[in-house]
Formats: structure tokens, sequence, C-alpha cells
């Protein structure tokens, strides 16, 4: 084993496409185009996503995102953050694939404002409809472990349960069903939403988890460039731990130093 | 269509007058955006960019014309 370079050599692979980071990154809420650029940088991020909006047709000047996060280098991942049912969603994503010319795409179909939960039913039929149309979701949904096996029986090429609700930063609460759907899939699996602080990302990935997708977390901190570099590093810390393996827990002390030979 | 030679539309909710016959691609140039960074709806339909220089422009048409902004 090559311990110089060790998340070096690992990598993740969704539709087809590797990545070797294991943390994507939205855009929104920064103060800026360029702050979000920098942000991006720190994090080490192969993937961001966007959403997909109306152009201000009374100021067609206005500074875009391309400008600041060139999409030849980072994968754009285009998301339906905002629309409540599956005709909204697919509609969005019909215009993103010709916006952007590429299939792999985020499907998120909300069920109410208040907790931005996912509505499962129109998530489900949406995926169906955009897997036929030749699309490549990646799947926000519930933290259930049958919901994300019929996600992946309709095609979903990642499964993204949330770990708390979107923005909220309270870290992952429910590590029992993000465990059980990982081991379920056969898909990759990625928190989405809940991340506050890099120790929730780093638990994320300790739960086998092949990434975390995270926006406020990084956005809202005081300083986002130094928090994106936090999560940068929280998600290899916790995907090392992962992979190493961690020991077992005991109910009582088992002292470090030997015994024998006390004086 | 008029007698001035212009056709109304609506474009991202707001409705405008444009020359009758010109293409969207026209029309997207003459709101000042490029093309090959916005993607295109008319009445619903995605038009894909490579046609968008063939389609006419027809009166009572409703766009949406979209691009990615920064999101969660």
């Amino acid at each position: 084993m090559n311990v110089q370079s060790p998340v070096g050599a690992d990598s993740w692979t969704v539709a087809g496409r590797t990545f070797t980071s294991r943390l994507i990154v939205g855009t929104g809420k920064y103060k800026s185009l360029q702050e979000n650029a920098a942000a991006v940088e720190a994090s080490g991020a192969e993937i961001v996503t966007v959403a997909v909006r109306r152009v201000n047709i009374s100021n067609p000047n206005e500074p875009m995102l391309t400008d600041f996060i060139d999409p030849k280098e980072i994968t754009y991942l285009p998301n339906t953050a905002g629309c409540f049912t599956a005709d909204d969603a697919i509609r969005t994503l019909r215009l993103a694939r010709e916006a952007g010319g590429w299939n792999l795409v985020k499907l998120e179909v909300l069920g109410e404002a208040k907790t931005l939960y996912p509505d499962m039913r129109e998530t489900l039929r949406a995926t169906e409809v955009l897997v036929k149309e030749g699309f490549e979701p990646m799947v926000y949904c519930v933290d259930d472990p049958i919901a994300a096996k019929q996600l992946e029986e309709a095609g979903a090429v990642a499964i993204m349960p949330l770990g708390a609700p979107i923005g909220s930063g309270l870290g992952i609460q429910n590590r029992v069903t993000i465990r059980l759907i990982v081991e379920g899939a056969k898909v990759p699996v990625l928190v989405d939403a809940g991340v506050g602080t890099a120790s929730d990302a780093a638990q994320a990935m300790e739960l086998g988890c092949d990434g975390v997708l995270m926006n406020t977390a990084i956005a809202e901190a005081k300083d986002p460039v130094m928090m994106a570099r936090a999560m940068k590093s929280a998600v290899e810390a916790g995907r090392l731990a992962y992979l190493a393996g961690r020991m077992q827990k005991r109910r009582y002390a088992d002292p470090s130093s030997p015994l024998a030979g006390l004086i | 269509m008029t007698v001035d030679h212009t056709v109304q539309v609506r474009i991202n909710g707001e409705h405008r007058r444009v020359a009758q016959g010109i293409s969207i691609a026209e029309l997207v140039s003459e709101l000042g955006l490029d093309p090959l960074r916005v993607a295109v709806e008319r009445n619903l339909e995605v038009v894909p960019r490579s046609t968008l220089g063939d389609v006419k422009v027809e009166d009572g048409d409703d766009f949406e014309i979209v691009r990615f902004v920064g999101g969660g």
C-alpha cells in the first residue's frame, strides 16, 4: 500500500465519470462571485451545483457564474432546487441540458418550504421520466433505505440522502439510516444537506459515504474560503478513517502502556 | 401582427414587440445575450441551440431564456 498518497489513489465514479475529490459544493449564497470562485478553489471540489434561472433581459450584461468558475475545468451539476413538482423539475433539467450540453444532473423535488424535505412520490416519478429521456440523475432524497432502493431501480446514478434539513447546519442527524443506505446501494451515496461544520463532513465520510455535498456550511461561514479548506481536509480525513477501519468501542478503559514491567 | 411589421411575444414573463420574421437566434442577440450561453424554451418546448437560427419568432410566442446561476 502506498502510504505516501492514499488519498490521491482514491477516487469515485458516478455515471462513468471519475473524480478524486469527494466534496461537491454549491454556488449559492456567496457575497460575490469572486468569493464563490475562491471558495470552490480552496475546497478542491471538481463538481459544483448550479441553478437554472431566467436571464435578466433588462440587464443582459450582468456578470455570469461561468466567467468566474470555468465549466471546462469544474463539472457543473445543474440542480432543480426550488422545484416542488416533478413537471417543474423535468422542465428545468431539459433546459439545463440544453444550456450545458450534458446529462449528469441533480434532481431535487421539494415537498414544502418549511423543511425543504423531498417529496418522494414526485421525486421517483421525475427520476423515471428523466432516465427515459437519457438523463443521469443524482437524486436528493429522504434517508429511507427502501426509497433509496426504489430510486436506484428507477435509474438514479447516485443516491443523495439528507443528513438534516437543507441549510440547517444541524449535522448528520441520522447516522443509522445513512449507514443502511450505504450498505444497500450499488451506486454512490452522498450526504446532501445538513452539514454545518468540518466534523459533520468527516462523520458523513466515516459512515462510508462516497461523498458529501454542501453549500451553506461554507457560504455562511465567517470566512468561507477558510471553511472550504477545512471541509476539504475533513472529507479527506473522514474518508481515510473509514478506509483505515476504526477501533472497536469498549465500555471501559484499556491502558495504552504495557502493564508488564511496572516498577 | 400589426402594420408596423412587429409581433408581440412574451420573454421571461415580460411582453415585448419584436420585428416580424426574425429568428430566435436574432431575438436572443438583440436582447444582448450570447446564444451559446443560454437555453431557450418556446411555448414549453426546448429549442435546440443548433436550430435557434432556423426557427422564426411567431406572434404570441412565449419564451423562457435561462442560464446557470449560483445555487445549492
